[in-house]
């Protein structure tokens, strides 16, 4: 259970303040509504690029992280498809240096070609390093356009061409600020060793003042079912053969979502899971086998990768990973197998009470989703989840005309 | 109410960190427990701490896979069975293989711990590595290493520490071939000697109230006895190679990962609170003088950073990078620029007070819950280490000078001793 208050500033800011007295530490975490998802189809990786941007100083504070480091705090952020997220960990003594600064960057950022052309290059080269200088880095920039072929999930955060972080200007970056960066958009989460009344106080005081801006309504092409099996082959300087298989599965808050999550880990989590003991230990077709989702906002994916053995055909390995796939379409999964995944998630949602920053990021994220108490009932809504219901989805999904399947082959030299 | 925005708001500095210390307990096997209880969430964490055995570079694999598959069988339980036990009660197994321990880990709530610590008492004194397990982890290895050895970071590491600390477990970088050493009659007898209760240190963290306790002295200390020969954790002395400079090249590449770096003193010495400092300051927090310089002046990489590790019996201080391949000469000339100059310019006390209140913060930080005041423990406990060394680190952070730290430059940071390792294009 992860007791918090929540106001909400004049503005239209949304602040939610979780009480953790067992540390001496407090968290400031930022969402903003806004990822790779709203971006234009010709600047895409704009979200993520604006996100290393917010760190190049504000209009009042030259530099961000030097006076955060200065009181012992340290920060990050991430950009998904969906959000943006910020969050600043510090003792909590020190707790109204983490309000100063990011206020103070939600009012205006310094906007300065400097720090855009550095971390214009920043973003580059980690393009580089994470996604096309490794063995199938860009697997999933050949994919997604296979999947979402109208809805703005069809590129990664990253973007979809080097060239469209290479173009981007000032204009663009202050345009994208006003569009997205104010109260409006915004929620907040106080955690830690700090106290409501502290945080109400502290809030008006820095974030009180800032206009609330315009409101962002979102209007994005949603993603048509999918009736047509999709299918590509690439070559490339890879040890391994590989291959990936994806299906369109719900949004986030589709009630499926989390019979989808049980399916996964029934298929997938750990090693008493059907993957990895049906392929990888008994039938031995796969060196490693995964399932896993996306759980975006919109339309997800569902998604299987596996990196057959030498002595294995691709053929055998696709056909291998079907098989798992009727027999979970036509079989209900025994009783105990749903306990054990119900068991996992329950004892996971239980650890994860450990970290202050992952309830802060859980609330933030709840919320965003419409209701942050929602994070306080998730393990109630995995154990109202059945076998029965497991097989229908497994039914819904599991589908040729559903899958996007890419061969990634080893090129022989 | 107007308010200065210009102006930062007062801030106090750290002065008070309180360490958790254990309640200590010694089994009649010789096992030694360590308790940390607190917290509210009606759950463990159990380590089982074990030291490696002493290197053998005609088997060099013996320790790493041993600790991996212990899960993968027992006399009364295969592989299948412990997965679905540990998974049914929702509990997580982990093994985990360090240069000088291998660990074996359970995460269980309470309630469920009376079915999952038989579990892992099969596992610690009645493994088997069946022959079919040992082919399967040996053919998978091996398709792991196959992609791995094509990321440029993985085999610049791999060449750094080969250099640095030649045949010993620090050095060890297998190849496919290395696999063809390991037998399962091998991993019998020293999966025997080394996971014994004289060789084994319990930690638990968590809420630990004494039915828990009981449970577990109970599961480790009765039926548990030391074999005959004792663990041999001896360690060969490192060897390090006479070349200091390797180059291997990727034509295609984009990027080049590059370490360096050379052998420093590990925890134990006087010198290496101190030594954090340096580091810290050289490239160990996102503000550091290698990020400002390199990525956040120059845009060559997504990141660098400078490390110590502190090893049983070695230390090495490193430097690790990928920077874009056309860049790769400038961004080494930037680099010897910057441990230079920590050796001829003191640290401006602006800079160096801001490094303090960063790394005090980050300690404080770093005791987020009682698995972390656990692992605070673990750094002092298998260093031979008592409290006062955080007394000791905290009393440096704060009274370090400019001097003190030049002259610490001096004595550990030759450049021109440092070993080099560039993969991709230069």
């Amino acid at each position: 259970m992860v007791k918090f208050n929540r106001f909400t500033l004049d503005n239209g800011l949304r602040v939610i303040v979780h009480e953790d007295h067992t540390t001496p530490m407090a968290v400031l975490n930022i969402l903003y509504d806004v990822g790779a998802r709203d971006e234009n189809p010709e600047q895409t990786g704009f979200a993520h690029l604006f996100e290393h941007l917010m760190f190049g100083g504000s209009v009042n504070i030259p530099s961000y992280d030097e006076p955060l480091q200065r009181v012992g705090g340290e920060n990050n952020a991430f950009t998904s498809n969906d959000i943006t997220n910020y969050y600043i960990t510090l003792p909590s003594s020190n707790i109204e240096t983490a309000f100063w600064l990011e206020s103070d960057r939600m009012l205006s950022l310094a906007f300065s070609e400097k720090s855009l052309e550095v971390q214009r290059n920043v973003v580059i080269e980690e393009f580089k390093q994470r996604y096309l200088n490794q063995p199938y880095g860009d697997v999933w920039l050949k994919l997604r356009p296979m999947i979402y072929k109208v809805h703005p999930y069809q590129w990664a955060t990253i973007g979809k061409e080097i060239k469209h972080i290479e173009d981007a200007k000032i204009e663009d970056v202050k345009a994208f600020f006003k569009k997205h960066y104010n109260p409006q958009n915004a929620i907040m989460v106080v955690g830690g060793d700090i106290t409501l009344e502290q945080v109400k106080e502290l809030s008006e005081k820095w974030f009180g003042t800032i206009p609330a801006g315009e409101k962002y309504h979102r209007n994005l092409p949603q993603e048509p079912e999918q009736h047509d099996e999709r299918r590509a082959t690439v070559t490339a300087k890879v040890p391994l053969n590989d291959i990936y298989i994806a299906f369109q599965m719900g949004d986030r808050l589709d009630e499926s979502y989390y019979v989808a999550e049980l399916l996964s880990d029934v298929l997938s989590r750990g090693h008493s899971s059907r993957l990895y003991r049906g392929l990888v230990q008994e039938k031995q077709i796969f060196s490693e086998v995964h399932a896993y989702m996306t759980g975006s906002m919109d339309k997800g994916i569902f998604a299987f990768e596996g990196k057959p053995l030498e002595n294995i055909s691709i053929e055998q390995a696709e056909a291998a990973i079907w098989e798992e796939l009727e027999k979970i379409k036509t079989i209900e999964i025994p009783a105990d197998e749903l306990t054990k995944v119900q068991n996992k998630t329950e004892s996971t949602m239980i650890f994860s009470e450990m970290s202050l920053l992952d309830k802060a990021m859980n609330l933030a994220q709840f919320e965003l989703l419409g209701d942050a108490d929602m994070l306080n009932h998730e393990t109630a809504k995995y154990l109202e989840v059945t076998s029965g219901k497991i097989k229908d989805l497994a039914n819904e999904l599991f589908r040729r005309d559903n899958s996007t399947t890419l061969i990634y082959l080893a090129e022989v030299s | 109410m107007t308010i200065d925005r210009k102006q930062a708001p007062e801030f106090r500095a750290i002065d008070n960190i309180n360490l958790l210390r254990p309640a200590h307990q010694a089994l009649d096997n010789g096992c030694n427990v360590f308790c940390f209880n607190s917290g509210d969430q009606e759950l463990v964490r159990i380590e089982w701490v074990f030291g490696n055995q002493r290197f053998n570079p005609e088997k060099p694999l013996l320790n790493v896979a041993v600790n991996t598959m212990l899960t993968e069988g027992t006399n009364s339980l295969t592989a299948s069975q412990i997965a679905d036990k540990v998974d049914f009660y929702g509990a997580f197994l982990q093994v985990d293989y360090g240069y000088d321990n291998s660990v074996v880990t359970l995460y269980s709530l309470n309630k469920h711990l009376k079915h999952t610590l038989p579990v892992l008492k099969d596992i610690l004194t009645d493994s088997i590595f069946p022959e079919k397990e040992l082919a399967t982890y040996i053919r998978n290895q091996q398709q792991k290493l196959q992609v791995s050895l094509q990321k440029n970071d993985v085999v610049a590491r791999r060449t750094f520490n080969k250099a640095l600390f030649g045949d010993t477990l620090y050095g060890l970088g297998a190849d496919m071939d290395t696999y063809k050493t390991l037998h399962r009659e091998d991993m019998l007898v020293h999966f025997k000697q080394m996971y014994q209760p004289s060789n084994c240190t319990i930690l638990i963290a968590g809420k630990i109230e004494p039915e828990i306790l009981k449970l577990i002295t109970d599961t480790f200390d009765k039926d548990w006895t030391n074999g005959e020969i004792k663990a041999d954790t001896s360690q060969p002395e490192a060897n390090p190679a006479p070349e200091h400079f390797y180059f291997t090249e990727k034509p295609d590449a984009l990027q080049s990962a590059i370490r360096m770096g050379l052998s420093v003193i590990n925890r134990n010495h006087p010198d290496f609170p101190y030594l954090q400092v340096l580091n810290t300051v050289l490239g160990g927090y996102f503000g550091s003088r290698l990020m400002a310089n390199i990525r956040e002046d120059k845009g060559y990489t997504y990141g660098i950073g400078s490390g110590i590790s502190s090893l049983k019996h070695a230390g090495a201080m490193f430097i690790a990078t990928e920077v874009g391949a056309d860049v790769c000469k400038s961004a080494v000339a930037e680099i010897e620029k910057e441990v230079n100059l920590l050796k001829t310019d003191l640290i401006p006390e602006e800079e160096l007070s801001l490094v303090r209140n960063y790394m005090l913060g980050s300690l404080l930080g770093s005791l987020e819950n009682v698995f972390s005041h656990a692992d605070k423990f673990k750094n002092l406990y298998f260093a031979g280490l008592d409290y006062d060394y955080y007394d000791r680190y905290v009393d440096a952070i704060k009274t370090v000078d400019a001097t003190h730290l030049k002259d610490l430059a001096n004595k550990y940071l030759d450049f021109d001793k440092f070993y080099k390792v560039i993969v991709g294009k230069c």
